[in-house]
């Protein structure tokens, strides 16, 4: 399901008799979601959720057990999540409930986490003979560290709301009922920004993630330089020295 | 699930659970601690419940851990891991008490002892007979302190006093438990029953809604930083603001009338 409020979109898994497991037609529909609001300039954030009790239990397990090697290789699912992380607009999940194997991994492709109280993340694929295979092994480290990361993925215990903040994989642990609000309501303060700078911002943290910190550094001063080739840069600094509020185009 | 150690009875948005193995003073075996959550768990999702009493069948209110119970686990399986037992068997249901969104009232008519006491201290609201007692026994078994007493105790009646009651385990009696905060009100043994009915009922007739996001705050703030707290209350409250009963409350005020809580 996708809905626009203000300059943000919102995606809603809507699978809630299989706890929004992620079905090969439910990631075509997320993902055709998903580029329709990268291609709609009226949207400068995207907001994920799987509604009010969960987020995702994962993986479509019964979709999974049928799959051949050759099969699993040739349909691929891992590139699904190398979409969703390599998306250019900031992506922020709005966790109810739990979010656990692949539903967990498309929380950690995303910018920013909002979660509530009683949610929980966890990647249980070692419990049924495989293990994270859409990015787990490879985000988590680098969100929580080795260690949790390795406990998280070799026993497959999930982690509560509060051992996640703390862990730096929540940015805000919330009530439940306010985590949408929450989440929305940081996707519309990024989409008050210059979108240019936004993405910049956006692919240059990711960098971060992928190189050493000299290629990184000199990766972010040479988009550093390109944001002031924007209008946006121009009134923005304007409107700092005006005292005013600036208006941005995204040009 | 059938309950054979407790009774679990619903009557006008009120719950009542009563812990129910009066010949050994309601020490809490693995049944009735399975049971006890269950019915917590039933009580929390039941729309027509509105407010849970916990109390206790015959003189005490509970012993805590089943010690015969626990030496016959020993006898067939030699040493236990008395932390895994706390895993499974109380520490979910402190969380859970702690959790559901629903005013408990512990309804205390005699000795709460160990894990008892802590089930006390796990509930919203405490009432308790003139005759009841309250016993943190865990040293004197040998054992540290366990499902949530040396949390919750400090937070009562400050360091020094949890500690010297730790130490000795010897009983703290209700009027002392009251000076001490640790039980709203006492009241004669005789009256105990009606009390808690009645304070439950006036709550069940309450608004129960925000008597959820009182206990979800206040268990917050006992936890967090006042800016965190502060924060958590604005966020319940952007939520309070939206709901039926706020805007009825605040017809009701303007038309001069008593509102009618519907907790939406």
């Amino acid at each position: 399901m996708v809905e626009k409020r203000n300059r943000v979109g919102l995606i809603t898994l809507n699978r809630p008799s299989v706890r929004n497991a992620l079905s090969t037609q439910l990631m075509r529909e997320l993902l055709a979601a998903l580029e329709s609001l990268a291609g709609d300039n009226e949207v400068g954030a995207v907001v994920i959720t799987g509604g009010p009790k969960f987020f995702s239990a994962g993986a479509d397990i019964k979709e999974m057990s049928e799959k051949t090697l050759v099969e699993a290789y040739l349909a691929d699912m891992g590139r699904f999540w190398d979409a969703v992380g390599d998306y250019p607009k900031p992506l922020i999940a709005a966790v109810n409930g739990y979010a656990y194997g692949g539903g967990l991994e498309m929380v950690l492709a995303c910018d920013i986490v909002v979660c509530s109280e009683d949610a929980k993340f966890g990647q249980p694929e070692i419990n049924i003979g495989v293990f994270p295979g859409a990015g787990g092994t490879q985000r988590l480290p680098r969100i929580v560290g080795k260690y949790r990361a390795m406990e998280m993925i070799l026993t497959g215990r999930p982690i509560s709301a509060q051992e996640a903040y703390m862990l730096g994989l929540a940015n805000r642990v919330v009530p439940a009922e306010s985590v949408l609000d929450h989440a929305l309501g940081i996707a519309s303060e990024i989409a008050s920004k210059s979108p240019i700078a936004v993405r910049l911002a956006k692919e240059a943290v990711k960098a971060a993630f992928n190189t050493t910190l000299d290629a990184g550094l000199l990766f972010e001063h040479r988009l550093f330089y390109m944001a002031f080739g924007s209008e946006d840069k121009v009134e923005g600094m304007a409107a700092f020295l005006e005292k005013r509020e600036p208006k941005f185009k995204g040009r | 699930m059938e309950y054979a150690e407790i009774t679990y009875t619903v009557d006008g948005g009120v719950a009542r659970i009563t812990l129910n193995r009066p010949s050994v003073l309601n020490a809490i075996s693995d049944r009735m601690a399975r049971e006890f959550s269950d019915a917590l768990r039933v009580s929390a999702s039941d729309t027509g419940v509105r407010v849970v009493v916990v109390t206790g069948a015959g003189r005490g209110f509970s012993a805590g851990e089943d010690l015969n119970e626990l030496m016959e686990h020993r006898r067939r399986v030699g040493a236990l891991d008395m932390g895994e037992r706390l895993r499974k068997k109380y520490n979910p249901i402190i969380l859970q008490m702690v959790s559901t969104p629903k005013p408990i009232i512990a309804s205390v008519n005699g000795v709460a002892a160990g894990a008892g006491f802590s089930l006390v201290l796990a509930s919203d609201l405490r009432l308790a007979s003139d005759k009841a007692s309250f016993i943190p026994a865990f040293s004197r078994v040998g054992l540290a302190p366990d499902s949530g007493i040396s949390f919750f105790l400090p937070r009562v009646m400050g360091y020094a006093r949890s500690l010297g009651a730790l130490f000795t385990g010897e009983p703290i009696d209700a009027q002392t438990a009251e000076r001490l905060g640790l039980v709203n009100r006492v009241v004669k043994h005789e009256d105990l029953e009606g009390a808690s009915l009645e304070l439950a009922r006036r709550l069940a007739e309450g608004p129960s809604l925000a008597y959820s996001y009182a206990k979800r705050a206040v268990n917050y703030a006992l936890n967090h930083s006042l800016e965190e707290a502060l924060e958590y209350e604005a966020s319940l409250q952007s939520v309070a603001g939206r709901t039926e009963d706020h805007s009825e409350a605040l017809t009701a005020f303007i038309e001069k009338r008593k509102p009618t809580f519907k907790g939406k």
